[in-house]
């Protein structure tokens, strides 16, 4: 604690340099917030994915059905412990730009197979006795302002005709990763007020198996229990759902990992330059240090604290210029529900801001440590 | 007693035994320091006289510690520097050697206060006690009053009184001064050779001093002339040549 004036001083020894430097810092850090929630968000469903939910779609593709009647069979194979359905009901509110996912689910099953999901008993309860009663996730219910008893209009895309729903019940999530966007209505409603074809067809279904090692083998059985039917079907895991999901809008990841990368290694050239002409500045003041009794390694320590310091305060301010800007929550209202900066991922952004402190600094530092003390005192 | 025949007895607080220093500048080869001797003891104030690359301040580096002789031995009040590792050299100069060097040489981002006080962070002194250390020492050079001025809010004199207390505050063995008056104006150089004479007399300094400036060598007990890599006998000053007056 008794080196902090000196290492300060020397810090502030040229202002501007210095708060330019901690501003690339900050700009760097900022830009990875942000990019690490982006890439958070187009990941969310891998995240909040249960490592024992299966989901069982059809084998041609997402948007054709199954017949609900595979409800009683999928019970019925060894290893699966709760089975539950949903439509995409596809609605608009208001407007086509407020997205929002909407599911007609089968409610006590539902809940089995998404025990995450909490509502508040008596909520509930009004959302049963309801023909039209909704539930919907915090952030979609703080995102328009609804609260219990609200009648919600939405008009139909896929089931044509407007639709009323009063809402009964706000689910919250667990855990922060948890979906909370998301608007429930009864299958049973939609069933019945949708034309014929309908009848007796479900979008997908959610199977929840006794235990995750197994849901290779359930999977297998699943498809070969309906296969060579009208209506085969496709089961993973709801991971690899997720992540196949994910990746339909590119290699987000790559993208991010590869502007970051960019990024990093321009803030480390920056900043090792920045300690190279600082430490060439004050020779002098080094070999003085060393002459009065400093060691080489006590240097070395200075140079690099110095570093790691303008790290250390880039990385806060702009790790917190992230945080602060996606404090309101998804910008896109409804495409990416989990727009947030976890604690997690600040906290990699700081230690990844640490290190390039460390390394940006070290040569300078080395060379530092190694000033010939006469040399140094002879130059002018 | 200062001698400069190798003839000292051992109880000399800086014994200098067959000091060699050469030094490679391209092809050529620069013998700065030849066989030298040298034996000073506690409350004596020296001065090493001799034209431009004479070796003045190559002698002072290595008494200093903070430069390694060709050959020859350095002995410091009982401890034998030459054979030191860097870090154990370090430290010793930490403990031993105080440096007063001619273009003051302060931390620029440093106060007064801070730059007299960097010596005593090296050591395991209070806070308290190193505020008191410091100010005794910057009353000793009579700035106690400018303490929290920087560097370049003080005059050359001034600046260099800063770097004296710098150099006594932690107590050392023995005081280096590099040319101290070597950039300042003829009263500042008086101001600051009274008080290195006032340091030698009143807190019993050792002082080894290098300087061109014959007027601040006469203040010294003993002269000597650096020829040719070789100590030479100068002229005894108050009284009987190589001894304090």
């Amino acid at each position: 604690m008794k080196y902090f004036a000196l290492i300060l001083s020397n810090l502030f020894r040229k202002k501007i340099r210095t708060v330019l430097t901690i501003g690339s810092f900050a700009v760097a850090l900022f830009l990875f917030g942000l990019l690490a929630v982006v890439r958070g968000a187009f990941n969310q469903g891998i995240a909040a994915a249960g490592v024992d939910r299966l989901m069982v779609m059809n084998k041609v593709s997402i948007i054709q059905p199954l017949p609900v009647s595979y409800n009683e069979r999928l019970l019925r194979i060894p290893g699966v412990k709760a089975v539950s359905h949903a439509n995409w009901f596809g609605g608009v509110y208001q407007d086509e730009r407020n997205f929002f996912p909407q599911y007609a689910i089968d409610d006590d099953a539902y809940r089995a197979v998404y025990p995450e999901y909490l509502v508040p008993d008596d909520q509930w309860q009004g959302y049963l006795n309801d023909r039209e009663g909704a539930v919907v996730g915090e952030d979609l219910a703080r995102r328009f302002h609804w609260k219990v008893g609200d009648r919600i209009p939405i008009k139909g895309t896929i089931f044509q005709g407007v639709w009323e729903f009063n809402i009964r019940g706000i689910y919250h999530g667990k855990q922060v990763q948890d979906d909370t966007t998301q608007f429930w209505l009864h299958y049973k409603y939609l069933e019945e007020r949708a034309n014929a074809y309908w009848k007796g067809l479900v979008g997908w279904y959610w199977v929840r198996v006794d235990n995750p090692d197994d849901s290779v083998r359930v999977s297998k059985e699943i498809d070969q229990t309906f296969s060579n039917s009208p209506w085969e079907t496709k089961t993973d895991t709801e991971k690899a759902f997720a992540t196949g999901f994910a990746k339909q809008a590119g290699n987000i990841q790559l993208l991010i990992l590869s502007i970051g990368a960019i990024v990093f290694f321009t803030l480390l050239l920056v900043t090792g330059n920045t300690m190279a002409i600082a430490v060439r500045e004050r020779v002098r003041d080094l070999a003085v240090l060393k002459a009065v009794g400093f060691s080489d390694v006590f240097v070395l320590v200075l140079v690099l604290a110095e570093s790691v310091l303008i790290a250390a305060l880039g990385g806060v301010l702009g790790l917190g210029l992230a945080k602060l800007l996606t404090l309101g929550g998804d910008p896109t209202h409804g495409m990416l529900p989990l727009f947030y900066l976890s604690p997690q991922t600040a906290m990699v952004g700081f230690a990844v801001a640490l290190a390039v402190g460390v390394v940006a600094g070290l040569l300078p530092a080395l060379s530092a440590m190694n000033l010939n003390v006469v040399d140094a005192l002879r130059r002018v | 007693m200062v001698r400069v025949d190798g003839r000292g007895n051992g109880s000399s607080l800086v014994r200098v035994r067959g000091l060699d220093k050469k030094y490679q500048r391209g092809s050529e080869e620069i013998h700065v320091l030849q066989g030298l001797n040298l034996d000073v003891d506690k409350g004596d104030f020296v001065a090493f006289m001799g034209p431009s690359g004479s070796g003045k301040t190559t002698l002072l580096n290595l008494l200093g510690g903070i430069d390694l002789p060709t050959a020859g031995t350095i002995t410091v009040a009982g401890d034998e520097i030459t054979h030191l590792s860097g870090s154990k050299l370090t430290a010793w100069r930490a403990r031993h050697v105080g440096f007063i060097f001619q273009m003051y040489n302060l931390i620029p981002v440093l106060t007064a206060f801070q730059n007299v006080e960097l010596p005593l962070l090296l050591t395991h002194l209070s806070k308290a006690d190193r505020r008191s250390h410091v100010e005794l020492a910057l009353e000793v050079v009579g700035l106690k009053d400018r303490m929290h001025h920087y560097p370049r809010q003080l005059s050359g004199g001034q600046e260099q009184r800063v770097g004296i207390a710098r150099a006594i505050v932690a107590d050392p063995t023995f005081l280096l001064c590099d040319e101290p008056t070597g950039d300042l104006d003829r009263k500042s150089a008086d101001e600051i050779m009274d008080l290195i004479v006032r340091l030698v007399r009143e807190h019993k300094k050792t002082v080894l001093l290098v300087s061109h400036d014959p007027v601040a060598a006469e203040r010294a007990h003993v002269v000597l002339h650096l020829n040719k890599g070789v100590l030479v006998e100068g002229q005894k000053t108050g009284g009987i040549v190589g001894a304090r007056s």
